[in-house]
């Protein structure tokens, strides 16, 4: 492999000649270097995107500050190169590289890629072969690094199953400290490749797919998971922080504009709503507050850390954060010496509740006021659980409009199970009502951004069994919208039908995945979350030449009892709760959110111990007399 | 209010940092050093910082200036400095710091020229360099396009010459550029229009020429 100073030259000779060369050189105020020779663990970690999109990923800046608070370890950074980049490093030998200290990947101890979406798959593999890294899992032997994994796409870890040696289910601030030290002794100790696999197995949170096979019945189906190794868990339960800890504020601030420019603080984590279509609702039960105090020490750190005057206060439902008006309140008071702070507040309530709480944040109304009804019939919206009706709807946008923001920006979804053209015709004449009504409020300034998205069924929610909408559906949909919503101040925005078919079947598929994007990528996919990059074409072949059929991943409505390929993944929620909820949804009935009454989703007896050791209301979980049993 | 003037060196890490971006780098800087900003009025108040020169994307530089004005009067040009040195980033080096009259012209109006030293990846065949430096002088103009703007850079050229250094291949020139508004002259254009090309070189700013050293030019 080229060594750093390597690589630093050949470096100069090509970053002239790329778009933003500052994306590819490191250096940002805050960023950690370590003598490379001063530690016994180096650790990469892997945006698979761009630079610009993320250099501001709060999952990787938490591992970065975390891995580099121990002296034993060194963590530094590595993004995908744009397409230019690409080429050149191609061309001049120049091998995937860290931007701290300019070291090849390969020559890293531990490799982590962030997944948090699928349509970042094939872009991994790009990187590990611009890493000159082997591929497959089973291809790397002791001189490679370990290459793990972990974001929210990997709670169904299978498609990406024969390229990653371990993935990390669930929050990662301690486990990643345990997966070092498990790999600290293993090498200390000079075992096999195996043996360091084994090992990680015994972590909880981590998941080694080598040691699991799936059994497939005649149908494609699954029959069952084996294990091939007796000591590893069944299932592989994910990992959660019983008390969040303290939020890092240690963030790195980019020497060239990236997307989000500015500090984030994570202000609660999980979500008590409960919609059926959300993945992330599920998959970070239970809800854990941060106690006010905590947030705005973060706040100011942060600002005087970084020099940033923007804060974004992130969460599922920030309406739905306890001490939502203390914490505004208090930040307008006690960060006053801020006098250009800008702090905005994403994912909040239809209510108008919402516009004071913006208003005391000293939003300055400009970006917009952004609202999620999803749906716009109160059919679908007990199918999804998402009840908000329409009245409190208008009630709410027409306060925007009166109090002085000019742009609303609403955001549906398309696609639901048993969704109809009525339904979408109903988002078409909601926003035509909310549009009118913001016109008599202020006349012509008034402007309506909707953006409509287009369901995908995700494992692990109740719309785990749905059948997506064919392509032709979806598009005879969008062609309603674009007829009816069309004119002076209204923006409609869509997701290319084929696009949502990629997420499609990567969300809901099983091991043989592997194969489809293995092939995809070797017919010129990746950025396939970049519309202008998407290469449909390349996935089809793929699919054609695996053999498999990719509308059996999406279009088939699947059996109440079939075993899915993620089945073995436990994110504490019980499947059987899950297929309560999907036929609540076929009937049409609500689910209050759960803060108030536990419907006994699992993760009160699954984390019985963590919850324990958490007691009283810091958990949102309301107390539950089953929990005082063994 | 105060208005302090900066004369500092843009290093290595901060070469791919655009004019722009450089703004934002100052305005972070100055906030981490807690130091009280004077903003624009309006929608969107701007911290008021005024840079001269704008350096390409790729160039460093030995000799920048900016200007910012603060909301203070007790604290001294040097306490500033102490203050500063804490919070700026690697590529940043400040030279000197003075209080300037609240009136000054604004920096770009007080630069006429600026020094360039490039450095050529590949040295040419003997003599070649020099050759083709003898032939563009030898012109009265050149005229060139950029940004579909037709323009002579012959005029903007000042000097130009070649640094030769003992028992190593001419791979080095030294050029002054007309720096007014208006009339500011690219050293990456020079090179092309030498036939050259400008990615292959390392170009660094080595000095601004102000007009009230205009003497010698």
């Amino acid at each position: 492999m080229l060594s750093a100073n390597e690589i630093q030259t050949r470096l100069e000779r090509v970053l002239l000649k790329v778009q933003k060369p500052g994306r590819y050189v490191g250096g940002e105020y805050n960023q950690i270097i370590k003598t490379w020779e001063s530690v016994k663990t180096r650790v990469a970690l892997v945006f698979p995107d761009i630079y610009d999109l993320g250099l501001p990923n709060l999952g990787l800046a938490i591992l970065y500050d975390e891995l580099n608070r121990r002296p034993d370890v060194l963590a530094e950074r590595a993004y995908a190169p744009w397409l230019d980049m690409e080429t050149m490093m191609r061309q001049h030998g120049i091998p995937l590289y860290s931007l701290e200290s300019k070291h090849a990947l390969a020559d890293f101890d531990i490799v982590g890629f962030s997944l948090p979406y699928e349509n970042l798959y094939t872009n991994t593999l790009n990187l590990l072969d611009l890493a000159q890294i082997p591929l497959f899992s089973s291809e790397r032997d002791e001189a490679h690094p370990l290459i793990i994994a972990g974001g929210h796409a990997t709670y169904n870890p299978e498609p990406m199953a024969v390229f990653i040696d371990a993935f990390v289910i669930g929050e990662g601030e301690e486990v990643i400290h345990e997966v070092v030290n498990a790999y600290q002794s293993w090498k200390s100790n000079g075992g096999a490749r195996i043996d360091l696999l084994i090992a990680l197995s015994h972590v909880s949170g981590v998941y080694v797919p080598s040691l699991y096979e799936p059994d497939y019945h005649e149908n494609g189906t699954i029959a069952h998971i084996r294990k091939l190794n007796d000591t590893a868990p069944l299932p592989v339960r994910k990992r959660i922080m019983g008390k969040l800890p303290e939020p890092t504020w240690r963030f790195l601030v980019p020497n060239i504009d990236v997307v989000h420019d500015r500090v984030a603080i994570e202000i609660m984590r999980g979500c008590t709503r409960g919609c059926r279509f959300c993945h992330a609702g599920i998959v970070t039960r239970p809800v854990r507050e941060r106690p006010p105090e905590q947030i705005i020490a973060a706040i100011r750190n942060a600002l005087e850390y970084t020099g940033y005057e923007e804060v974004a206060l992130l969460s599922l439902s920030s309406s739905d954060y306890s001490h939502i008006l203390e914490l505004v309140n208090r930040i307008s008071n006690e960060l006053a010496d801020y006098p250009n702070l800008s702090i905005s507040l994403p994912s909040l309530r239809i209510e108008t509740v919402s516009l004071d709480i913006l208003e005391k944040l000293r939003d300055s109304k400009s970006g917009g006021f952004t609202l999620a009804p999803e749906a716009a019939t109160d059919r679908m919206r007990n199918i999804i659980n998402k009840p908000i009706s329409t009245e409190q709807l208008l009630e709410t946008t027409n306060a925007i409009y009166r109090r002085g923001w000019t742009t609303i920006k609403l955001y549906f979804m398309i696609g639901h199970p048993s969704e109809t053209l009525e339904d979408v015709r109903a988002i078409a004449d909601v926003c035509k009502t909310v549009l009118a009504q913001g016109r008599k409020s202020i006349g012509r300034r008034a402007t309506l951004h909707v953006g409509i998205s287009t369901f995908v069924p995700k494992a692990h929610t109740p719309f785990q069994w749905a059948a997506c909408d064919t392509p032709e559906i979806i598009e005879s949909k969008q062609r309603l919208l674009k007829r009816e919503l069309s004119g002076p101040n209204l923006k409609l925005n869509w997701t290319d039908p084929q696009e949502t078919l990629m997420e499609a079947w990567l969300s809901r598929g099983d091991r043989r995945m592997g194969k489809v994007i293995f092939e995809a990528w070797k017919r010129g996919a990746k950025f396939d979350a970049w519309h202008d990059q998407f290469n449909f074409a390349a996935w089809q072949e793929a699919f054609q030449f695996c053999n498999l059929n990719p509308d059996f991943y999406t279009h088939r409505p699947r059996a109440l009892n079939e075993v899915f390929p993620w089945d073995h993944i436990s994110t504490g929620v019980r499947k059987s709760y899950l297929l309560q909820e999907y036929q609540n949804s076929q009937q049409g009935l609500l689910r209050e959110d759960c803060r108030s009454q536990c419907y006994a989703c699992g993760i009160l007896p699954e984390f019985n111990q963590l919850r324990r050791q958490n007691p009283g209301n810091y958990w949102k979980c309301p107390e539950v007399a089953s929990l005082t049993v063994e | 209010m105060k208005r302090i003037r900066i004369q500092y060196a843009k290093l290595d890490p901060l070469r791919y940092t655009s004019h722009l971006d450089m703004q934002k780098i100052w305005e972070r800087a100055l906030r981490r050093a807690r130091l009280p900003l004077t903003y624009s009025q309006g929608f969107h108040p701007q911290p008021r910082l005024n840079q001269a020169c704008p350096l390409p994307l790729g160039v460093t530089s030995r000799d920048e200036i900016i200007d910012i004005w603060l909301n203070c009067d007790s604290l001294s040009a040097i306490e500033i400095l102490n203050t500063l040195q804490k919070t700026l980033p690697d590529g940043i080096r400040i030279h000197q710091i003075n209080e300037i009259p609240l009136n000054e012209p604004p920096p770009d109006r007080l630069v006429i020229a600026a020094e360039y030293e490039i450095t050529l990846f590949e040295a040419l065949p003997p003599h070649e360099l020099e050759r083709r430096v003898a032939e563009l002088v030898s012109v009265e103009s050149i005229i060139r396009i950029r940004r579909e703007k037709q323009y002579d850079l012959r005029p903007l050229i000042l000097n130009i010459s070649i640094i030769e250094e003992a028992n190593q291949p001419i791979h080095r020139l030294r050029l002054r550029l007309s720096a007014r508004p208006g009339a500011t002259g690219r050293a990456d254009e020079v090179l092309s229009a030498l036939g050259l090309d400008a990615t292959s070189a390392r170009i660094e700013r080595t000095r601004l020429i102000l007009e009230k050293d205009a003497s010698v030019c």
